[in-house]
């Protein structure tokens, strides 16, 4: 059954990492407060390959999808693609998207003991908040050349968005431990 | 928006796929910073030209922007929102131009001569006990997967409009990751049928 298993984490990988594609596309959701921000589902992508998968295959599905659009696949948010996108000033972010899918999944194979819903939670505000805006802070400031502390304010606007996208991410998560215990891979 | 590739071969078919996706690559180096508006107007232009060379079939596959047309208006009209019309027609007319270019790559190149190209670049990769081979099929999976989810997401949404008469929005993510994970399940034991992952990172 070992090659089964093999064959079903690679797919899945591929699965996450087209999961983040859909999401940069498509228009933003409908979110009635925290209105006024560019907000993109595409990170709520990252915190979910995180929880669902485990800290190494979400780490891998991202690295994945990050691949494909160095390789010129328009399929970051807004449509860009290539390699110019890693010299743009969200380039942190792009960059800490493995290492908040893994901190996220590191976290939810830790308190695989605890109830879904807090740990999927918990999981996805330390990798898609606490492990991810610093990384995107220190690219921004970097890239953008801007001051961190003045480039901490402009990402501050993201954090309504985020902390939203984490809850959705933890009623997903607690949705699938229902409908397919088998398919929270980082539980698994 | 991705799998079409043209059954007739055309002068593009004939380039090597390593050019293409230089070509491409390149382009999107040079397209993804500028806020031009006369170079994305050119940008869109050139793809025009591009798919009218390549013949009435490809013309045809134009209608995938429509599939993107509220995407590209929803930008537009939050740019105008904003504050900068002038900078939301310049990105759509750059998302527009990207789109239906890096479409005539994959319209005029079969995935196996992608994978080809793909694949040395991975090799170093093996070092750490990733089999270059895994990861060109991940791409392709992937590749492949982008569009299925699309139809899946609309066809919940159709059975919700059915149902209820309004979008189903957030709504519908729930099923939504429930079939498509069940979905990746029948792709596992397709793939787990033909020989699986280890298979092919033999060949």
């Amino acid at each position: 059954m070992k090659t089964a298993s093999a064959d079903r984490t690679l797919v899945q990988i591929a699965l996450y990492a087209a999961v983040i594609a859909v999401l940069g596309l498509m228009p933003k959701f409908d979110l009635p407060f925290a209105g006024g921000v560019p907000i993109t589902a595409q990170s709520m992508g990252i915190m979910l390959a995180g929880v669902m998968l485990g800290a190494w295959r979400g780490a891998a599905a991202v690295g994945l999808f990050l691949l494909a659009v160095a390789m010129g696949a328009p399929l970051l948010a807004g449509g860009r693609g290539g390699f110019g996108v890693f010299f743009t000033p969200s380039a942190g972010f792009l960059l800490g998207y493995p290492v908040a899918a893994f901190a996220a999944g590191l976290a939810m194979q830790g308190l695989r003991r605890r109830a879904v819903l807090p740990a999927a939670l918990a999981a996805a505000v330390l990798g898609g908040i606490v492990v991810l805006y610093p990384l995107g802070i220190l690219g921004m400031s970097a890239l953008g050349s801007l001051a961190p502390l003045a480039a901490a304010k402009a990402c501050l606007v993201f954090l309504p968005g985020d902390a939203v996208k984490a809850v959705l991410v933890a009623l997903i998560a607690q949705t699938v431990a229902r409908g397919l215990p088998d398919a929270l891979l980082s539980r698994a | 928006m991705i799998s079409l590739y043209l059954a007739r071969r055309t002068w593009a078919h004939r380039l090597p796929a390593w050019l293409k996706l230089g070509v491409l690559a390149g382009l999107s180096l040079v397209v993804t910073p500028l806020d031009s508006l006369p170079a994305m107007a050119a940008l869109v232009a050139g793809a025009l030209a591009l798919y009218a060379a390549l013949g009435r079939e490809a013309l045809r596959q134009m209608v995938l922007l429509r599939a993107m047309a509220p995407l590209l208006a929803l930008l537009f009209a939050f740019h105008w929102w904003s504050g900068d019309p002038r900078l939301g027609l310049v990105a759509v007319l750059r998302l527009a131009g990207m789109i239906l270019i890096a479409n005539a790559v994959t319209m005029t190149t079969r995935m196996d001569e992608m994978m080809e190209v793909v694949e040395p670049l991975l090799r170093p990769l093996a070092l750490i006990g990733v089999s270059p081979r895994a990861v060109a099929l991940a791409v392709a999976m992937m590749i492949r997967f982008v569009p299925l989810l699309f139809a899946l997401w609309e066809a919940l949404n159709e059975s919700w409009r059915a149902r209820c008469g309004r979008r189903g929005g957030w709504r519908l993510l729930a099923p939504f990751c429930i079939q498509t994970l069940r979905l990746s399940n029948h792709v596992a034991e397709a793939l787990s049928a033909r020989g699986g992952v280890s298979r092919a990172s033999r060949r």
